[in-house]
């Protein structure tokens, strides 16, 4: 009999991988082993609808919507739930070791372990009061906490800060966002974006500080107040930590297999090891001739497809457009592409609501970020999927319409 | 409760929808093939497309910019009846109602 795909973890990437081995026709048994109990479940909604303001309906039901799939759905598909945590890759026996001691053997081994939040090394770190936010349980123990506390502070301005501030604000808090850069959110986007949402937060009483560093955290029993690097205490009864993330990649590193920034793997997702693939946040992979490790739902699931279809006997290099989005208050962030950084130009598309923001490098669209402009988005992604070249002195002509490229790409 | 049929194929799937829950949800909870949901209802992804069946088509919520546009990129082709199941909220105004679904998510 042969040996059954084992799938470590149980996020995104290994839940879709399951999923899309089956939909490819693939019949080996599939085992997904999750370190987490439970049915395996989506995050998005973690920063989104699970903080909002609701009653216990609205919350029942964000809950309830949690899981990828019903249990009935693994029996039926024949892919077995193992909730366990994997402590060993044994390359030369073809199996991983789990904590309890058990073995599984594997004919391929994907690994869809994702990543760990990074914690700031600051005294104070530890008070009860002082959370973070990756699993369901995180998000639960946070929307109850922002039900009593009245100041907030959130230590890092990326998308999981800023989607927190702005469902603590909406509720009523007084939010501070700490933000070591002299702008949110500059690691992923550009800064008139940035620009945008620090307004936006500004105008729903959301006190964004740029260049400020936590340096203590302070509290007799529970926390009580942050205290900046410049000695500027701000009072706290909640603090929220989102200041970023490490690619969980020590089973690859402790097995000898290649790793630097995240786990390394080629154009077709395998590791230096040709029975081992790594998806999602923890592997770094080359697109458009950089190596890169992205952090989304849609690499995730896209990287699993692609797994999955090599593993059915179709291997196709690793081409997708990725997207991201995030919601704050109103309005919605959606951008498509990545930086090659070679970007020599930038063009700017206003519209009576939203607006959004081109980057070219040598006349080639690379990325296009679009707040409140779905439709510059969806275009967006099909121009970035073509190759697509723009003159920027076109776009930037009065009139311009980012479909007007569509026409000529057709 | 009203009911949804979902058709696939040959197959058909009857599911009991509360209010305020998505068509995309309650296929999701029935374990109903078909549907993938990969956004998680954000409508960012296209992959809950369903063709609405029938008159229904006129009780459905008006579309929004972000599922008008993002049916452009639906893996089947977009037909006048297309809607992301997603944006669907089942309500006393909508009702029972059948949704056929595509070849491809």
């Amino acid at each position: 009999m042969i040996a059954p795909i084992v799938v470590v973890g149980g996020g995104h990437g290994g839940f879709h991988l399951a999923l899309a081995l089956r939909e490819a026709g693939v019949q080996t048994p599939v085992i997904l082993v999750d370190a987490r109990d439970g049915l395996p479940v989506q995050r998005p909604p973690l920063s989104k609808a699970i903080l909002a303001n609701g009653d216990a309906t609205t919350r029942g039901r964000a809950q309830a919507s949690l899981p990828f799939r019903p249990a009935d759905f693994y029996a039926r598909h024949d892919i077995r739930l193992r909730h366990a945590t994997v402590v060993e890759i044994d390359r030369p026996r073809h199996e991983v070791r789990l904590a309890d001691g058990d073995r599984i053997a594997y004919s391929h081994l994907v690994l869809a372990t994702g990543a760990r939040n990074r914690r700031p090394d600051i005294p104070g770190v530890d008070l009860p009061g002082v959370v973070e936010l990756r699993t369901p349980e995180d998000a639960l123990h946070l929307t109850g906490a922002l039900d009593d506390e009245v100041d907030v502070v959130v230590v890092g301005g990326g998308f999981i800060g800023l989607e927190v501030a702005s469902a603590a604000a909406a509720r009523g808090r007084r939010v501070t966002v700490l933000e070591a850069l002299d702008r949110v959110m500059s690691r992923v986007v550009s800064a008139p974006i940035s620009e945008h949402f620090q307004v936006l937060h500004a105008a729903r009483g959301v006190e964004i500080r740029t260049g400020a560093f936590a340096a203590a955290i302070h509290g007799d029993h529970r926390v009580a107040e942050v205290e900046l690097a410049d000695g500027t205490r701000v009072p706290a009864g909640l603090v929220v930590l989102g200041i970023g993330i490490l690619p969980e990649d020590r089973l690859a590193r402790d097995a000898g297999l290649s790793v630097s920034n995240g786990i390394d793997v080629d154009s077709t997702l395998l590791t230096s090891d040709p029975s081992i693939s790594a998806i999602g946040d923890c592997a770094q992979f080359p697109l458009a001739g950089v190596r890169r490790r992205l952090e989304s739902v849609q690499n995730a699931a896209d990287h699993a497809r692609t797994v999955a279809l090599r593993l059915a006997g179709s291997p196709e290099p690793y081409c997708a457009v990725p997207w991201f989005w995030s919601e704050q208050f109103s309005s919605k962030l959606q951008i498509a592409g990545v930086a090659s950084g070679e970007e020599d130009a930038v063009v700017r598309l206003d519209g009576p609501r939203g607006f959004s923001v081109l980057h070219l490098a040598g006349g080639r669209l690379t990325v296009v970020e679009s707040v409140d402009r779905p439709a510059d988005h969806v275009v967006a992604r099909r121009l970035l999927a073509s190759g697509a070249m723009v003159d920027a002195d076109r776009a930037r002509s009065a009139g311009f319409r980012l479909t007007d490229l569509l026409a000529d790409a057709e | 409760m009203p009911l949804v049929t979902y058709r696939l194929n040959d197959d058909e799937n009857v599911i009991d929808v509360p209010e305020g829950t998505s068509l995309m949800q309650a296929a999701i909870d029935g374990d109903v093939d078909g549907i993938v949901g990969e956004c998680g209802g954000n409508a960012m992804c296209a992959t809950c497309h369903v063709y609405v069946l029938g008159d229904a088509v006129t009780r459905l919520p008006a579309m929004a910019d972000d599922e008008a546009e993002m049916l452009q990129c639906t893996a089947s082709e977009r037909r006048e009846n297309s809607r992301l199941s997603c944006q669907i909220k089942m309500s006393s105004a909508l009702g029972s109602l059948a949704v056929e679904l595509p070849e491809e998510q």
